[in-house]
């Protein structure tokens, strides 16, 4: 029977309908994929279940019993357990008090922590989920804290787990091991919900998969009956097709890192002692899980922060002090991890963000002072035409592009220029199929043009497709670099979680 | 109660917003009219005629408009890259204090020159003030709000020093009060009677400077993206540092003009009285104008109109002048929500 | 008398105590809301109001004790303009809080006049007396430095624990805590934030407003123009100085009560020889600034402070 129901939940933002007339219901002990691209409006409908929204029209009932609507509380007490893609907890306080914190009656006069301590550890022993309750969650690694999130839940007694693209941060191994706990659950009679837009995830977990396009259900199958081809198609409308690499020589060499350390605020160093090459007619794919240094390495080759020991080279020729502005002079097209959060400056118009990395050459600006704006806003239109940004024009607020629009606009900055190397730093991370495709097409083509370029991903299937070679970061570290099809993803997931191929022992530096 | 981003602002709705805070403002502040036993529409016309009502209300409306001009600059300004100096107050008397240095005797120019120097002095010694808080927020991550309030205290104490010790002018009859400016510095009179000084021009023609340099110059642009998003900006190539140090002294220069104005325009000569919190008020100006330089202009003049006219109407009616203090915080919240409302509406359920 | 033997006299350390009770108040009511991820710039009028509203109740016949509850009632009721503002419409905290101590001062002001228009001196009431501890006020130095106080002295210094407790070892303080570190994990948990970080910031203007009070109420027993002096700015300095932690706020502000007592007696001793009086004025601001200065980097702070949450936001 079920123990959830969700009828025709209509919400809309404005003019977008981010969820129309959706109806969906939940079996215990069983496991709902639900699948989606970027945007289709999976996250809006969680966060209606969950109470952060309100639906404009439809009902969620658990048991059979109403939810009211809007009501977070509500949502917890009726038994549902949500782990967020952006975890929600304070790395500054204790596993324990991140689990604790509203499951006590917010205005008793003391806490009974001996007493959560017990049934945490029960708990974390029955699922097989062992934590340390005191450590501060800041030191944990991502598994540990996706561990922590499904505790959190499982401590209120949820029957309705939540994980929303919970894979995204995990190795390959770590993600078996998610599967193997999600199993247990199910035996216990939990109902989940899996949301992902990985397909082959889905189609080694759950039992039925619903497919969400645009807002509205396209269908809704059962595991065993969808084929990838299938799902994918329902998911995106028509048959995707991903660009794809052809096989071209590599050329001269482009950057050379050779023994390159940055220091940070943390003991150990955020890059230790790396070596890294990149040709030109080539892409360097660079795998492993967030937090692994791979911000220091974007940051490094952006001009934002200097080596403390080793050298960069572009074609050949050593870096001093490098600043962002060095690294546009000298030819390196740059795209920042975060659209919002550092690539573009939303409240400014899109002329004014399609010139931020060049405001002082002659071009833009007289004497370096006077900016022309109307060589910039020609300039803007030109672009805007060239890359296809969907847009009012030059003069809109950027912030009103969508996430794939943006983007287009932070490569027509990037690559307008021609550059000879580019750095691509989660660069389709969150934008839907059509956006994807035509960032991988834009890249794929400036390596044609014969730039060198360093992708940085998560995502391990996007950089076997795309990549000539690839490296693997673990704790600061680099791998040598090899061929993607020379290894399995097992192997790569190993070399992810820290293990060195060459020994096939945990490497000495993990921990 | 859900607060969502409108997709567009209309011109109108945000030129209309001040004026609607100040609305509201009059509104919430008559609970304290009615509340002193005063009409309120006869209060509100007193103090509007108080300000407006005359040839010499007029002419003090705008001279006391002048240093809030230079302070709301400085405020709107420093306020646009998100540097938050409240320290206006103490930097209008380091302008003041380097105009008195240099301008009763220690260095003699031609009038056509006097001037200017002064003003560029007191200038430099507004921005120079605040080299510390700036570099101890860009350098130690110190908060600068707090270390530019405490420079005030701090600077109105070294000014309460000088002018009952070293620089005491010995001809005021024992009145705190400094030396007079030499007669080559004092600002002319704009007017034969009144005591509207040129220190308006110079006010005017700030504004219109700090405008042109916010809306065509690579300096405006850093400042603007720096405030706005400062991680892309730095991303991009600006300098934050760079870009927060320069807004600074360009802010403190501001607030350092005020002084000279007020000592060079008004006075003659300094003491501990000449600012009764224009840096603060300036605060509000910069609000009301929403930051917008050339805003500035009629959002200073309203204010000063709220002060010079709430002198008049508390001795025609018992209302305490504090009124005008009160009706400026209240006009500082009411423009918060008014400004808010035009960008986001809020869905109750 | 040398400058040294200051430190010897009782009298020292009981002006210590005295003057550190004010900003006990007032630091740990910062230390609250900004716990909670509120900066509160609003301190500085919030104190003043609170110095007025509580003297001016007892002015009008009310009872020393009350009045301090009705001057933390106005603080708080300030705190609510506040949190309105700053929680619940997301609004600048900085800005808010300005605006907030302008018109909590001006009204102060206002009121004051508008109920006293023709006093020239301000009028007095009779304050809060010390009340020796018995037993512990007759132990030597101590006793008189600590035990020989007023009721709000040791009202204030009960509150450090009180705030301690409540911030460590209640659930509502978790929920402040978790607020003002990721107000997202607060929502996931079913907490509500926004309620969460409203009364943190009512508590702790009501507790700035009893500083003010024990300015007007204890210290002295009338209310000036300008009496709150930037102890308001103090207070936030000193929670910097103090990492966000009880125990190191009360260390901090006796720190800073010390040297100001200090500072009052080596002008008698010392006198004019060697400082005039505005430099020994100007210590405290000096020395806030230099409290800030040497923690600030070391400071850990609340990771959400001044970032406002809105609910359904996307995170």
């Amino acid at each position: 029977m079920s123990i959830l129901e969700i009828k025709n939940i209509t919400k809309s933002f404005g003019s977008l309908v981010a969820n129309d007339n959706i109806s969906l219901s939940l079996d215990a002990g069983e496991i709902l994929a639900l699948l989606g691209e970027n945007g289709a409006g999976k996250t809006t409908l969680m966060n209606i279940l969950f109470g952060h929204y309100t639906a404009d029209k439809g009902s969620i009932s658990i048991d059979g019993e109403l939810l009211p609507p809007g009501s977070t509380e509500a949502a917890i007490k009726a038994g549902v357990g949500m782990v967020h893609q952006h975890f929600t907890l304070a790395d500054n306080l204790s596993v324990l008090d991140n689990i604790i914190l509203g499951t006590e009656n917010l205005f008793a006069w003391r806490q009974d922590l001996s007493g959560a301590r017990a049934k945490l550890e029960k708990m974390a022993e029955e699922f097989g989920l062992a934590v340390k309750p005191d450590i501060l969650v800041g030191e944990l690694s991502v598994g540990e804290r996706q561990r922590v999130e499904i505790l959190k839940v499982l401590y209120r007694d949820a029957r309705v787990l939540i994980l929303d693209e919970p894979t995204a941060v995990l190795t390959p191994q770590e993600t078996e091991g998610l599967f193997a706990t999600l199993k247990k659950l199910t035996d216990k009679g939990l109902g989940v919900i899996f949301i992902s837009h990985k397909l082959n995830e889905i189609l080694a977990i759950s039992n039925r998969v619903a497919v969400l396009r645009r807002g509205a259900i396209t269908g809704i199958v059962k595991t065993v009956d969808a084929d990838r081809a299938m799902l994918a198609e329902m998911m995106v409308g028509h048959k995707v097709t991903r660009p794809r690499l052809e096989a071209a020589a590599a050329g001269a060499v482009v950057l050379q890192l050779s023994g390159v350390s940055v220091s940070g605020n943390t003991p150990t160093p955020l890059l230790n002692n790396i070596d890294l090459e990149v040709c030109a007619h080539e892409i360097v794919g660079v795998a492993g899980v967030a937090g692994n240094g791979q911000s220091a390495l974007a940051s490094l080759l952006s001009g934002l922060t200097r080596p403390a020991s080793g050298t960069v080279e572009l074609h050949g020729e050593a870096l001093g002090e490098v600043t962002p502005n060095l690294m546009v002079s000298l030819g390196v097209g740059r795209i920042p991890e975060d659209r919002h959060a550092s690539g573009v400056v939303g409240e400014m118009a899109v002329w004014e963000n399609l010139i931020s990395e060049t405001l002082k050459s002659s071009e833009i600006s007289h004497g370096r002072f006077w900016i022309k704006k109307p060589d910039a806003l020609k300039r803007t239109e030109q672009l805007i035409e060239q890359y296809d940004v969907r847009c009012e024009g030059p003069l809109q607020q950027t912030k009103l592009l969508s996430g794939g629009n943006m983007q287009k606009l932070i490569l027509a900055r990037a690559l307008s220029s021609d550059p000879s190397f580019i750095l691509a730093n989660q660069p389709v991370r969150g934008l839907d199929e059509g956006a994807i495709a035509y960032v991988q097409t834009q890249l794929l083509a400036a390596r044609q043009r014969g730039a060198g370029i360093l992708l940085i991903s998560e995502d391990l299937d996007e950089l076997m497709s795309l990549c000539d070679k690839l490296v693997v970061m673990y704790h600061g570290e680099l791998s040598a670099p090899f061929v993607p099809k020379q290894k399995t993803v097992q192997e790569i997931g190993l070399m992810m979680a820290g293990h060195r191929p060459e020994t096939g022992q945990e490497a000495a530096y993990a921990n | 109660m859900q607060i969502e981003p409108r997709a567009n602002v209309s011109v109108l709705r945000a030129g209309l917003a001040p004026i609607i805070a100040v609305l509201a403002a009059l509104v919430l502040c008559s609970v304290l009219i009615v509340w002193a036993g005063a009409p309120v529409l006869e209060s509100y016309f007193l103090l509007f005629k108080g300000a407006l009502g005359s040839r010499f209300a007029l002419t003090e409306t705008i001279t006391r408009s002048i240093p809030l001009m230079f302070t709301g600059l400085a405020a709107a300004i420093a306020f646009r890259a998100k540097f938050y100096n409240i320290g206006a107050e103490g930097q209008l008397y380091c302008g003041a204090l380097a105009a008195t240095y240099f301008g009763t005797g220690l260095v003699v120019l031609p009038a056509l020159l006097m001037v200017p120097f002064l003003m560029i002095v007191g200038a430099l010694a507004g921005g120079l003030i605040l080299i510390i808080p700036v570099l101890l927020k860009t350098h130690m991550k110190v908060d600068e709000v707090v270390t530019t309030l405490l420079l005030n205290f701090i600077i109105l104490l070294l000014v309460s020093f000088l002018i009952e010790g070293p620089w005491k002018d010995p001809m005021a009859m024992g009145w705190p009060q400094a030396a007079s400016i030499i007669d080559e510095g004092v600002l002319p009179l704009l007017m034969s009677k009144g005591r509207l000084h040129a220190g308006l021009l110079f006010a005017l023609a700030a504004a219109f400077l700090v405008w042109v340099m916010m809306r065509f110059t690579v300096w405006g642009y850093e400042i603007k993206a720096v405030g706005l998003n400062a991680k892309a900006a730095e991303f991009a190539g600006i300098r934050i540092n760079s870009t927060i140090i320069r807004t600074a002294m360009i802010s403190g220069g501001l607030a350092g003009l005020a002084g000279v104005s007020e000592v060079a325009g008004l006075k003659g000569y300094l003491t501990l009285d000449i600012s009764p919190g224009f840096g603060y008020t300036g605060i509000a100006v910069a609000m009301l104008a929403q930051l917008h330089p050339l805003a500035v202009i009629p959002a200073a003049l309203f204010l000063s109109a709220v002060y010079v006219g709430a002198d008049a109407m508390s001795r025609a009616v018992a209302i305490p002048t504090y009124i005008a203090d009160v009706l400026v915080g209240v006009s500082v919240l009411c423009v918060l929500i008014s400004v808010m409302l035009t960008k986001f509406k809020i869905r109750w359920r | 008398m040398d400058l040294i033997e200051i430190f010897l006299t009782t009298g020292f350390w009981a002006a210590t105590i005295r003057i550190v009770s004010p900003l006990i108040f007032a630091t740990l009511g910062e230390l609250i809301c900004e716990r909670a991820g509120v900066l509160n710039l609003g301190i500085e009028g919030i104190m003043t109001i609170g110095a007025m509203a509580g003297w001016m109740w007892v002015y009008q016949g009310g009872d020393l004790w009350t009045g301090v509850m009705f001057a933390a009632l106005v603080g708080g009721t300030f705190g609510l303009v506040h949190s309105i503002f700053t929680v619940y419409l997301g609004l600048s905290q900085h800005v808010t809080g300005i605006g907030v101590t302008m018109f909590a001062s001006s009204l102060s002001y206002f009121i004051y006049r508008m109920m006293l228009p023709d006093a020239t001196t301000p009028p007095k009431i009779i304050p809060f007396q010390t009340y020796p501890i018995p037993g512990l006020s007759e132990l030597p130095i101590v006793g008189e430095a600590v035990f020989t106080q007023t009721p709000m002295t040791y009202l204030a210094l009960l509150c450090v624990p009180i705030v301690w407790y409540m911030l460590y070892r209640t659930p509502v303080g978790l929920a402040v805590r978790m607020a003002g570190e990721n107000p997202v994990a607060v929502e996931a948990q079913g907490i509500d934030v926004l309620a969460i970080r409203t009364g943190a910031v009512v508590v702790g203007s009501g507790l700035m407003a009893v500083g003010g009070a024990f300015i007007t109420m204890s210290a002295f027993d009338a209310f000036f123009f300008g009496m709150i002096n930037g102890r308001g700015w103090i207070a936030i300095a000193l929670v910097v100085f103090a990492s966000w932690r009880p125990g190191k706020a009360l260390l901090g502000a006796v720190l800073f009560a010390g040297l100001e007592a200090f500072q009052v007696r080596a002008q008698q001793v010392a006198g004019a020889s060697i400082l005039p009086y505005q430099f020994y004025l100007m210590l405290p601001y000096l020395l806030s600034i230099v409290a800030m200065v040497i923690m600030a980097r070391r400071a850990r702070y609340p990771k959400a402070l001044l970032v406002p949450y809105r609910r359904g936001e996307r995170v």
